[in-house]
């Protein structure tokens, strides 16, 4: 760190500066007096809770919000960006942590959506094609750039849009979250072009969730919360416990709660010789009584696919059984009424209604019991409501706010209560803290520990191995839609999670636990 | 801003039953305001415009577009759409026209009362077949109906023989006319219907668990699904409601004039469209407002009747004005949903 001090001094100005940056939205002031400054070739990380304002701040910095207060400079000359198209003409590039891709186009044509090759007048399909492989190929993997981007997993979206953003001449890139989808294999991939992006002179600015990312990858760290500036340190002087402590404002070394396991021998939910056509093959698990399970496995391992297809809402075929009596489930209302609740990791697509109010969204699984007579019953429905909002600690600025307009992690609280409504015996969480804060984390881990005191049987899907060893009991690894075995006790470490999910030598899984 | 200040008072005096009732959505109230500021114009441009006696009548003639609305308002509620309407109407008014010109039963009263079991049942199938080819036929709406609207138009055609099918009992004629010309307490029956039907169609809409999973299958199909809403089935009746409506339009028409042709109900499936999206339904599915429908035929009838009443404007531009209308109200939308 100090053998770099002397460069600063006679350094230029910073690429991108901030000063007293804030913005309201109304009476509501979302961000204020932040101060901000981007070098080049360095990594600036942008750490804060769900809902501290990152997202605004990126989103100003960007062109796509214009500041309520303070300014901007770039190369040491004032900056106003007329839009997101002004930001990009001056290299200021942004990563959208959302999919923002055209679904029914390829890959290739994605990547030059708005920029197209052509010659003369026609398009150069086999420039745009050779050019996305080599875009694609940058990011440490191989996609065929005439696939549709329909027929791609999340992460391999992600990517496409990650290789989007970099075709545009770029010398300040913003990453909001790019490794929320994406499993550690190829989330070491993108922090590899990262370092890439950094070594040619590039600034970045990195926003995540995940510390020790954000330690591995960072030169600078700001720490937002309640949208102000707590700190603003080198990355070197802060450990991700310090980065956690600062977000939070207080202590989280706790971060999975201390457990009894309470699960019996007896099996609540048999699976057998599940298959789900294109994705699963004869896939056998138990679950049993009180237990929390983990499903550990790559991206596109079939975790997903499996758990849709058991709960009955994706075609699939083999024998399950509920209490040792066999059971078919063709749709979800099936398996709801025999005590089965899945959470879809797509929130935002398969979970809520962005566009409905919260209490819409909070009863609609478990619309029957607000259902008298013919009429639904709105006082109760309210007070359904006001019971979920204390119960799971949903921040609700304002009480007829959409479900859209909640923060990542309050929408997944809502998730939860939305479903717990149907009082379930059983319980499937499909990747619970994608996208989520330390602090939110840790409320959704102590709450998916509490549901098996009160009897349910829980099964967590993710693709966070340090969350599935904190709180399961054991956990089954799948590997190209089969099941590679399962762990328990001291067998539950990244290293065995990883030798069995990629079949690896334990040498090589070694160094992916790294 | 002074929405969230109703909000904070009503969360202040704790009171769970007021909160809903205190909000007041922009969006919804536009189509009211638009039907004040129709009226107001229209009585500057010919004070008879806003007489009582026009208006009654006005009213009265926007019956068939309004509760075609309705159920399109389901339907459009949903995420669909029906194209097929206004041939449907003229399908079934044609049939209904046919038995009762059958003489299967000697009864006049009877005959009528059969006759009108009959037109609902048939309604509410060609709604059914919609809505099957949609769901289960996994076909777009748009074309789903738009096949079906070329079959019902065509049967219509050639149950007529290109011509007219003309009610002939002159018993059940004069015993049927009451239902178009009649009025209650002074209230002419097919205001009374309007009400009667919007009433209904609110209430499922907004109060039952039904209307509830319509809306949600409306904002996110997929949503819906992996909430165990059985979304086929949900749409599939949206269809079938679309299809009673129409029947409830035809009971109502075929009083009137007593006879169809291969024209009857031409473009109603537009003018009924207009004013669902007019009310305020979105397009796209996932909101309903079925007194903003109510509000939108009326305010389509009220136009072409300033304009018949007013001289300045040529009534053969009534069509364009109605199209100039639907995209003004989009327009309005647009822009109170950006201010919100």
């Amino acid at each position: 760190m100090s053998a770099e001090r002397p460069i600063c001094e006679r350094a230029p100005p910073p690429l991108l500066r901030a000063e007293g940056l804030g913005k309201s939205f109304g009476p509501v002031e979302v961000l204020k007096d932040i101060a901000l400054s981007v070098r080049r070739g360095k990594v600036h990380a942008i750490i804060g809770e769900n809902g501290a304002g990152k997202s605004t701040l990126m989103k100003i910095l960007a062109g796509h919000l214009a500041p309520t207060t303070g300014t901007l400079e770039i190369d040491g000359a004032p900056l106003t960006l007329a839009g997101p198209v002004d930001a990009e003409r001056r290299g200021i590039v942004l990563v959208h942590q959302e999919i923002l891709l055209a679904s029914d186009l390829t890959v290739a044509q994605n990547l030059f959506l708005g920029r197209e090759l052509r010659k003369g007048l026609v398009l150069d399909d086999r420039a745009m094609n050779a050019r996305a492989r080599r875009a694609i190929l940058d990011l440490g993997v191989e996609l065929d750039p005439n696939t549709v981007v329909r027929n791609l997993s999340i992460a391999q979206r992600q990517l496409v849009q990650i290789a989007r953003a970099l075709l545009v001449p770029h010398r300040v890139v913003i990453f909001d979250e790019p490794t929320a989808s994406l499993t550690p294999i190829e989330t070491e991939a993108l922090l590899k072009v990262i370092g890439d992006i950094r070594a040619k002179g590039t600034a970045v600015l990195y926003i995540s969730h995940r510390l020790p990312e954000v330690k591995a990858i960072a030169d600078e760290v700001t720490v937002l919360r309640d949208g102000r500036l707590v700190a603003a340190r080198p990355a070197g002087e802060l450990q991700p416990a310090d980065m956690a402590r600062l977000m939070v404002g207080r202590d989280v070394t706790k971060l999975y709660p201390a457990r009894q396991s309470v699960w019996t021998q007896e099996p609540v939910l048999e699976v057998r010789d599940f298959s789900v056509p294109g994705f699963v093959s004869n896939a056998s698990f138990k679950l049993r009584k009180g237990e929390i399970l983990g499903f550990a496995g790559l991206v596109g391992a079939g975790r997903t696919e499996l758990m849709e297809s058991v709960v009955g809402v994706r075609p699939g075929h083999g024998t399950v059984k509920l209490d040792g009596a066999r059971v078919h489930f063709a749709n979800a209302h099936d398996s709801m009424r025999a005590g089965i609740v899945y959470l879809s990791e797509d929130r935002k697509g398969k979970g809520l209604l962005l566009g409905q109010s919260l209490r819409v969204n909070v009863t609609l699984a478990a619309l029957q019991r607000f259902t008298h007579g013919l009429q639904i019953d709105r006082a109760q429905e309210h007070a359904a409501l006001d019971a979920s909002i204390a119960a799971f600690d949903i921040r609700v600025p304002r009480r007829r706010m959409l479900a859209g307009e909640l923060s990542g992690g309050n929408q997944q609280k809502l998730f939860l209560a939305k479903m717990m409504m149907l009082n379930p015996r059983i319980v499937i969480v499909d990747e619970p803290t994608r996208g989520i804060d330390i602090g939110t984390k840790q409320q959704i881990y102590s709450f998916v520990v509490s549901l098996t005191d009160r009897g349910c049987s829980v099964i967590v899907i993710s693709s966070e191995m340090p969350e599935l060893i904190g709180i399961c009991d054991r956990i089954v690894v799948m590997r190209s839609g089969c099941i590679a075995g399962d762990l328990s006790g001291r067998l539950m470490t990244e290293h065995e999670i990883v030798m069995m999910a990629t079949g690896a030598t334990s040498e090589e899984a070694a160094l992916v636990a790294e | 801003m002074w929405r969230s200040d109703a909000m904070a008072e009503a969360a202040a005096s704790g009171t769970s039953r007021h909160r809903w009732s205190i909000d007041l959505d922009l969006k919804a109230v536009a189509p009211f305001f638009a039907l004040g500021l129709v009226l107001l114009v229209g009585g500057l441009t010919n004070p008879n415009v806003i007489g009582v006696g026009n208006l009654l009548n006005v009213l009265t003639r926007s019956a068939f577009i309004a509760i075609t609305a309705i159920g399109a308002t389901f339907v459009i509620s949903a995420g669909g759409l029906d194209l097929s309407v206004g041939a449907m109407m003229a399908f079934v008014a044609s049939l209904m026209i046919m038995f009762l010109n059958s003489g299967v039963i000697a009864d006049p009263a009877v005959m009528l009362v059969v006759a009108m079991i009959i037109a609902v049942a048939v309604g509410a199938a060609c709604g059914l077949v919609n809505g099957l080819i949609t769901t289960v036929g996994r076909i777009e709406p748009f074309i789903a109906t738009l096949g079906t609207m070329g079959i019902f138009r065509g049967l219509t055609t050639w149950l007529s023989q290109g011509g007219a099918i003309t009610l002939r009992s002159p018993d059940i004629q004069s015993l049927y006319r009451p239902a178009y010309f009649g009025s209650v307490l002074g209230v002419p029956v097919p205001i009374v219907a309007i009400f009667v039907a919007a009433g209904i169609g609110a209430f499922v809409l907004y109060r039952t668990r039904y209307g509830r999973h319509v809306i949600a299958v409306g904002s996110n199909e997929e949503v819906a699904r992996y909430s165990g809403i059985p979304v086929n089935r949900v749409r599939t009746v949206t269809y079938v409601i679309q299809g009673l409506c129409v029947a409830m339009a035809v009971l109502l028409y075929v009083p009137r004039l007593g006879s169809t042709s291969a024209t009857s109900g031409l473009l109603w499936e537009l003018q009924a469209i207009t004013a669902v999206v007019v009310g305020g339904t979105a397009l796209r599915g996932g909101v309903g407002r079925i007194w903003g429908t109510i509000c939108g035929a009326f305010i389509l009838e009220i136009v072409g009747n300033i304009m018949l009443l007013s001289n300045f404007v040529s009534e053969y531009l009534i069509g364009a004005i109605q199209g100039a209308i639907i995209i003004v109200a989009m327009l309005v939308q647009r822009s109170l949903a950006k201010r919100s």
